[in-house]
């Protein structure tokens, strides 16, 4: 028995060398190796993986952990969304292997001081959506914007909305405002973004849920907001871009750091991960990041694997899944299909780096 | 050696309750440690923020508008529900033809089968315009009446403590009307037939007999009715519109307690969020116990009046 696992974790061991090599000289291929496993490093991973935390990746993990389960057979991985704040308590509980979240781990969030390592996987755009069939155009100034939402300006005529938009015709009209009921990482990133970009125009702070003006609509979760707005003349919310996108929302462009103003797509929010800056922990913050093209409200999210795997299969499976989500072309294919930027290079490769410093056993 | 079994088994339920509020104390205590017990209760704010952040200087957990929320909404629900469950009792017991009184009951009681978010999103989504309009002409017709006119106060849109007490109200008339119809049921067929032989029209005879003998059972059934209406979570989340206010007007948007404990636990902030969460639900239980003796003590005073009054 004993045996048996050492020997796996050789071939697991093997397989991750072969892969780490594809990756640095991705137009070499790697060696064959006698036992086969190098067509396929994943299939000799086994065992149940429990994982919980964020539900702004769900969406791009629910489909990538379908398709790996292709790849790896014997392998069952469940991913719940239950919300970062539950992921990192359960992660930090001993109760999960690894954990989504949208914010990094501090103080009192349940996992300990360097239990902990950090692995980013994908981003996206936080859209600002509205719903004014007179502007089809939409530009935002985050100062505008975070007067909006503190409903300093409530009519879509405001002075401020015209300044932004000199060729546009507004509508004499009162402005809606649609935010979310839940706690809520999106929420969190978006506030972040205010405090950062809004100055003195923003007073709520930033927090999973923030101390909302009481005439601002709520809706539950990103549907529920993508709902109100489609549903309501007049209003403007701020939607995670998977799901804007397939209600067919509206999206406003909003004034990057370099002054332009950026419309949400896949390329302006890789545009974004490009200009951040990487702490040396792998955590970074692409929210406003510099560069002409960046779609300033992008929000990261990452994976909390520990440092140190005591159960072998476990450990190999965790690896082993992350890598494939990280590096093959048909994770980071599900990940663009389903609206989610994936990794710039220089970030990717340190994030393997990160998954393949994990010790296991 | 039966009547020790029966002994431990309620003794089992005092235990179970007395557990129930040990550890969720526990578990709320660094929150209310936070704010103070006064403070928690009656502080009108919530806000947990990022203290890292600008903004407000540190996290606050005051759950007042929330215990206001979930009374108004209640409230509203009861006022609604009750007159109608009563008429469906009535009609069922001392109206109806035998032949109608099949169907309207398993009507009823699949009503009371529908899960709450289906109600919740009901609400929203095809009961929600509609209201948005009524809510509008109600403010349009009432707005300048002095009280009335902050009541029926101008409507921010369909989520509302309106709408919660509404859909509230749909949720808890299977569950009124049931209770209430197996009690008018036991009321003696003599008192009835005395009553009319009496002279007494059909009104009479069911203020006369009817209701003194009934009115214990239609207490309770009312109190269930709104037990379930205090602790009802995802439909209220869904209609009421998440806003922390304390408001007269019916037709703004606020919370109550467990919608807010729905809405935050998945992401519940730094802590103490999650401990303030629990804290909530403590008051919820506080506020559920307060109101089962309330209604303990209208009961007695009542039945006392009332048999005293017809004897």
């Amino acid at each position: 028995m004993n045996r048996s696992v050492l020997t796996r974790t050789a071939v697991i061991g093997v397989a991750m060398a072969a892969l780490a090599l594809a990756g640095c000289s991705s137009s070499s291929d790697p060696e064959p190796d006698p036992s086969g496993s190098a067509a396929n490093p994943y299939a000799s991973l086994t065992g149940t993986l429990d994982a919980s935390g964020a539900s702004f990746p769900n969406n791009y993990y629910q489909a990538a952990i379908e398709a790996f389960a292709e790849v790896a057979p014997d392998l069952e991985i469940t991913y719940r969304s239950t919300g970062s704040g539950t992921g990192k308590r359960e992660f930090g509980e001993g109760l999960t292997a690894f954990a989504g979240t949208d914010s990094t781990v501090k103080e009192g969030d349940g996992p300990q001081e360097g239990s902990y390592l950090y692995v980013p996987t994908v981003a996206a755009s936080i859209t600002i959506s509205y719903n004014l069939s007179e502007v089809p155009d939409l530009q935002l100034s985050p100062s505008t914007l975070a007067k909006i939402f503190s409903r300093t300006i409530t009519r879509w005529d405001a002075p401020e909305i015209a300044a932004d938009n000199p060729d546009a015709t507004l509508p004499a009209k009162d402005i809606v405002v649609v935010r979310r009921s839940d706690g809520s990482g999106t929420t969190n990133n978006f506030t972040k973004y205010l405090v950062a970009a809004g100055g003195s125009d923003w007073t709520l702070g930033s927090g999973d849920t923030v101390e909302w003006p009481a005439d601002t609509q709520a809706g539950d979760r990103n549907t529920g907001v993508a709902q109100i707005i489609q549903q309501t003349d007049g209003a403007i919310g701020y939607v995670d871009f998977a799901d804007a996108t397939a209600s067919g929302l509206t999206f406003a462009a909003i004034q990057n750091a370099d002054g332009n103003y950026v419309v949400p797509t896949l390329e302006a929010t890789t545009a974004a991960l490009a200009g951040a800056t990487l702490n040396d922990d792998l955590t970074y913050n692409p929210l406003n990041a510099p560069g002409a093209d960046s779609y300033p409200i992008t929000a990261p999210t990452y994976i909390l694997v520990r440092p140190t795997y005591d159960d072998p299969e476990v450990g190999a499976a965790v690896k082993g899944f992350l890598t494939w989500l990280l590096s093959d072309p048909v994770s980071i294919e599900i990940a663009h299909d389903e609206g989610y930027a994936t990794l710039p290079d220089s970030i990717r490769q340190k994030a393997l780096a990160q998954i393949e410093s994990v010790t296991v056993g | 050696m039966f009547r020790w079994l029966t002994l431990a088994a309620g003794l089992l339920v005092l235990a179970v309750l007395a557990l129930i509020l040990v550890f969720t104390v526990k578990e709320a205590w660094p929150a209310i440690q936070h704010e103070g017990v006064w403070g928690f209760l009656t502080g009108d704010r919530w806000v947990p923020n990022d203290p890292d952040g600008p903004g407000p200087a540190r996290p606050m957990y005051g759950a007042l508008a929330f215990i206001y929320g979930t009374v108004v909404t209640s409230l509203i629900a009861v006022i609604i529900a009750v007159p109608i469950s009563v008429g469906i009792a009535l009609f069922l017991t001392e109206f109806a033809p035998r032949r109608l009184r099949g169907p309207v009951i398993t009507v009823i009681d699949l009503l009371a089968a529908v899960p709450s978010v289906v109600f919740g999103l009901w609400a929203i989504l095809v009961l929600g315009p509609w209201l948005f309009d009524a809510y509008q002409a109600t403010h349009g017709l009432l707005g300048a009446v002095p009280v009335l006119g902050s009541i029926f106060g101008p409507p921010q849109g369909p989520r509302a403590f309106m709408t919660a007490g509404i859909i509230v109200a749909i949720m808890i008339i299977p569950i009124i009307t049931s209770i209430t119809r197996e009690v008018f049921a036991t009321v003696p067929n003599a008192d009835k037939q005395a009553a009319l032989a009496l002279g007494a029209t059909r009104w009479e005879m069911i203020r006369g007999a009817v209701f003194p003998h009934s009115f214990g059972g239609v207490v309770g059934a009312v109190m269930l009715g709104l037990g379930r209406a205090m602790g009802e979570t995802i439909a209220v989340s869904l209609t009421i519109g998440a806003a922390t206010q304390i408001t007269a007007n019916l037709f703004g948007s606020g919370n109550t307690l467990p919608a807010r404990i729905v809405q935050n636990w998945g992401d519940p902030g730094i802590p103490p969020g999650r401990s303030a969460l629990v804290g909530l639900g403590v008051v919820l239980f506080l506020i559920t116990i307060i109101v089962n003796y309330l209604a303990r003590l209208v009961v007695s005073r009542a039945e006392i009046r009332m048999k005293g009054a017809s004897a």
